[in-house]
């Protein structure tokens, strides 16, 4: 190996740290520069409403299903394994626990980056390609108002009643599995329940789910913002998107959660 | 009508998700949204013994209100503060001691009722308290063979 190959291998890690930070430090402008935005008039309400209507209205149904599935399936396993320790007593408070402390907030930020995310950074990612942001530019309105900030208060309003469907969804669904198909009895589900669930909990869960909201709409947003060119530029940057996004989520939640656990 | 479409789905989607928040907060987290549903009486201890704000308070069984706060006294006690249900009178020979369900169970206060003709006022006190027991020590006192 000659100096020349070292000089290349070096210059090759260079490039790509120089890139990342970048990368990072456009996103982080990206988001201050929306975050500005969303405090100053006019306010565009109307497709605060449309955005409303498409990340959480239109999320419901998936949110309705992945919930209920997800709560039977939770009953299933904790009942097989509390049955060892005689303890089925404590299927309600360990269902109810874990799904609004973690499963409710993570699940559905994943579900809707899936659903709406993704969908997002293609709208805006043609937007680009087509020039239409540019256009826009051009008119002297201002494309972070108009595109970006409904999307993220739209987040914000939506992330936490997607996540509070998706609670009380899953809770209901381990009744049903934990009550009705494996023979619990129905006050033992829910009167344990009652002791255990702090508000802090109920807390916990709303400030995960409202943190997502940003996270989802600042990536998808960002990464449709600054596409590539053409029709191979929009496709990868959904992808990475979406992919982004579900990491952000899942790093952040372990952070979140050792700081609020304390 | 597309616009109505819009505002229906937007509003239903809302109020779902209100109703499902307002639920799991008020009823699995015990949110009070509306204070002053009972009245409030205090309660001196020698040993609080790990009692938390939201704690159960029960006569003979019954549930019949929670604790609000704790916080140290002039004396060195701790100063518990109850919210009894409306509804509910105590005598003012009423005893409150601080109880374990089960062995490592949450903490509750049991009220055993008095036999006096007089009530507690909201805002009175309980005079009659019966410390935490600690199991800990009691444990210990027993190992160590001071019983």
């Amino acid at each position: 190996m000659t100096i020349y190959d070292m000089t290349v291998c070096i210059r090759a890690i260079g490039a790509w740290v120089i890139d990342l930070l970048a990368e990072m430090g456009r996103m982080f402008i990206f988001l201050m520069n929306a975050i500005f935005t969303v405090f100053r008039p006019p306010f565009k309400f109307r497709m605060l409403l449309r955005q409303i209507r498409f990340l959480g209205s239109k999320s419901m149904v998936v949110i309705l299903l992945t919930g209920s599935f997800t709560g039977m399936v939770l009953a299933l396993q904790i009942y097989y394994t509390l049955r060892k320790f005689g303890s089925e007593a404590m299927l309600g408070p360990a269902v109810a626990l874990s799904i609004i402390r973690e499963l409710g907030p993570v699940l559905s930020a994943l579900m809707v980056t899936g659903r709406a995310g993704s969908a997002l950074t293609a709208e805006i990612g043609i937007m680009k390609i087509t020039e239409q942001i540019d256009a826009l530019t051009s008119m002297a309105l201002n494309p972070v108002r108009y595109l970006i900030v409904p999307n993220i208060v739209a987040a914000l309003i939506a992330f936490p009643l997607l996540t509070a469907i998706f609670d009380l969804i899953g809770i209901y669904g381990g009744y049903f599995v934990g009550v009705k198909l494996l023979g619990l009895s129905s006050g033992t589900y829910f009167s344990q329940m009652e002791t255990f669930l702090k508000l802090e909990d109920i807390r916990v869960g709303l400030y995960k789910s409202l943190s997502f909201g940003v996270i989802v709409s600042w990536v998808c947003c960002y990464k449709g913002y600054y596409t590539g060119y053409g029709a191979e530029g929009v496709s990868k940057s959904t992808t990475s998107a979406v992919v982004l996004s579900s990491v952000f989520i899942l790093i952040w939640d372990y952070f979140l959660g050792t700081i609020l656990l304390r | 009508m597309k616009k109505i479409d819009l505002e229906i789905a937007v509003g239903f989607f809302l109020l779902i998700g209100i109703f499902s928040l307002a639920y799991i907060s008020i009823k699995m987290g015990k949110l009070e949204v509306i204070g002053g549903k009972g009245y409030t009486v205090y309660a001196q201890f020698a040993q609080s013994g790990g009692i938390k704000p939201g704690a159960d308070i029960q006569i003979a069984g019954v549930t019949v209100g929670r604790v609000t706060g704790i916080r140290l006294d002039k004396n060195y006690e701790a100063l518990v503060s109850f919210e009894i249900d409306e509804g509910v009178k105590l005598q003012d020979d009423s005893i409150a001691s601080i109880k374990t369900s089960g062995l490592i169970g949450e903490k509750f206060v049991q009220i055993s009722p008095g036999a006096s003709e007089k009530f507690i006022a909201p805002g009175g006190t309980i005079r009659d308290t019966e410390s935490a027991i600690d199991i800990e020590s009691l444990l210990s006192k027993y190992a160590f063979g001071k019983i």
